[in-house]
């Protein structure tokens, strides 16, 4: 991205509260946010070390009930629930890792997956803790200080923050040589491993990472929506993820972030646009046409084609 | 200097010998070469010394360090790095990126002062950045550092190869078969580079099919077959074995 390129795009970011009409649009706004970080963080694992996590969203779940817990049953205020939201899915992340430690491709899948399903139960029912499938209502909003982050343009500019911060995250990462190591790993691991990359370390290290950022866009998700229930760890929500992230482009800074945006405003689009039998089926045509032409994803088409 | 030495290596592959008891020393400084027939257990051996395979018995150290039973990244760690017979880059990133992902061991950035964004960080990345590019170029490739790897043609993509496992600093390069489908002249350019890597203070341990490349270069040639050593002494002495002549040109004399 040229620098004016991402000048316009954090005046664009900072402003879009004035620009947009309605509360409605907000919200679509503060959603695409809140994807843009599960995307960026499911990038980290399948755009850089080719690994896909097919239980994404039980990162974003355990965020999301960390902070919803904290915050109803032990009266902590929202930051410190954020931090421990983001610590223990980062540990979470980092039981998983240590357990596919020599797996890869299918596997990591399946052991990702098995993950998702056990933590996803165990929300179901372990009813004293989590309320079951009737859920935690009534998550309170942040405050900052004296203020509260109650209205969707607060709430906006929080999660604009968290997205810059998963950002830079990613950015220093990805052109570090702990990010180098983990592009070895998807490209050549024996070549790897034969100067002296060890592998298996970095593996884990990205998911804990990506981990803890799922879990910082489960706590911002709880504390928006005021309501976590089982349904945070549903299967759709890690299939949104891969959507974006390969839609916008794998293993590109930005590729998540534009995919995010696309397929949270694209619903909400065809919402407006036609009757509901006719949305999935336009998602899907349009997602087809877009694999089909831009089979590497948005970014690196647009970046290709501007060479 | 250290010395490479394997003790009664055994590799077995269901039931069948690879390596039936091998011992050998490759002398630090030296310019030593595997050959044999195919099949003979070459790459096996390479193998087995640099933590890609298990070993059923014996022991390989380094410098009086076991080697045996470490892991790839800790044999490397160690100073001895191994190439591969197929042609191994990481096949979408430029030579640069090829050359800086050799590079790892060289740097020292942890992920907490990555995430802050120190100073520290961005000077050690010019520092690995410089290093790049005076191994490309020691390598005859500064002309391609921006190209993807995989987009090179064969010969320049095994020196490619050769850059990343020199960015490592081995004190031991293993070569497995480095000449393999290069031309003429691209032959004559490696015989060079690894003349000039010797006299870097590099011990060289090469495994190559091509008995004029191997003859002209080479301090020490060792000889396998059938999983075992059958000769081993310079080239002059190597090309006159009669055991060596057999096991090239045929067994009608076992």
């Amino acid at each position: 991205m040229t620098r004016a390129g991402g000048f316009f795009l954090a005046v664009g970011a900072l402003t879009l509260p004035l620009w947009l009409q309605s509360p409605y649009h907000v919200h679509v706004a503060i959603m695409a946010g809140i994807f843009g970080v599960l995307a960026m963080s499911l990038n980290l694992l399948l755009g850089y070390t080719g690994q896909l996590s097919l239980g994404h969203a039980a990162f974003f779940g355990i965020g999301a009930y960390t902070s919803a817990l904290l915050t109803l049953k032990l009266d902590w205020s929202f930051w410190p629930a954020l931090a421990a939201a983001v610590a223990l899915a980062g540990a979470a992340g980092l039981f998983i890792g240590r357990l596919a430690l020599k797996l890869r491709g299918a596997y990591f899948v399946l052991v990702t997956i098995s993950f998702a399903g056990v933590v996803s139960l165990v929300s179901i029912n372990w009813i004293e803790l989590t309320n079951g499938p009737l859920g935690l209502p009534g998550v309170p909003a942040p405050e900052l200080g004296p203020w509260s982050l109650r209205t969707k343009t607060a709430y906006y500019y929080l999660v604009l923050a968290a997205v810059a911060l998963s950002y830079v995250v990613c950015r220093r990462l990805v052109r570090s040589r702990i990010g180098r190591a983990l592009v070895a790993l998807r490209e050549n691991e024996p070549l790897a491993e034969s100067v002296g990359v060890d592998v298996t370390h970095y593996l884990v290290l990205a998911t804990v990472v990506s981990a803890a950022m799922a879990g910082l866009g489960g706590s911002l998700y709880a504390h928006y929506t005021r309501f976590v229930s089982p349904e945070v760890f549903l299967f759709t929500y890690t299939v949104t993820m891969v959507i974006m992230v390969v839609a916008g482009g794998k293993g590109t800074l930005l590729g998540p972030v534009v995919g995010a945006l696309l397929f949270t405003v694209l619903p909400e689009a065809l919402r407006e646009a036609m009757a509901w039998q006719w949305q999935l089926l336009a998602y899907g045509v349009l997602l087809i046409v877009l694999v089909y032409f831009l089979p590497r994803g948005i970014v690196p088409a647009v970046s290709a084609w501007r060479r | 200097m250290a010395t490479l030495a394997v003790e009664d290596l055994a590799v077995e592959f269901g039931g069948v010998a690879a390596l039936a008891g091998v011992s050998f020393e490759v002398r630090p400084g030296t310019i030593t070469s595997l050959i044999g027939p195919n099949g003979a257990g070459k790459t096996t051996a390479f193998n087995a010394i640099t933590g890609y395979l298990r070993p059923r018995r014996g022991r390989v150290t380094f410098n009086g360090e076991p080697l045996t039973g470490r892991r790839p990244c800790d044999v490397a760690r160690r100073g001895v790095v191994r190439t591969f017979q197929k042609t191994s880059v990481f096949p979408a990133l430029s030579v640069r990126d090829n050359v800086m992902i050799g590079l790892h061991l060289r740097g020292r950035a942890g992920i907490f002062s990555i995430l802050a964004g120190r100073r520290a960080v961005a000077d050690e990345e010019a520092r690995l950045a410089r290093e790049a590019a005076a191994i490309i170029a020691f390598v005859g490739l500064p002309h391609r550092r921006d190209e993807v790897a995989s987009a090179l043609p064969y010969g320049e993509q095994r020196l490619v190869e050769l850059a990343v496992a020199l960015a490592a600093r081995p004190k031991v390069l293993l070569l497995d078969e480095p000449a393999a489908g290069m031309t003429a002249s691209e032959r004559q350019r490696l015989v060079d580079l690894v003349r000039r890597v010797r006299e870097q203070d590099v011990t060289v341990f090469l495994v190559e099919h091509d008995m004029r490349l191997v003859m002209g270069v080479s301090d020490t040639v060792i000889v396998l077959n059938n999983g075992r050593v059958i000769a081993e002494g310079p080239p002059a002495a190597i090309q006159s074995h009669p055991e060596v002549i057999r096991a090239y040109l045929g067994s009608s004399g076992a």
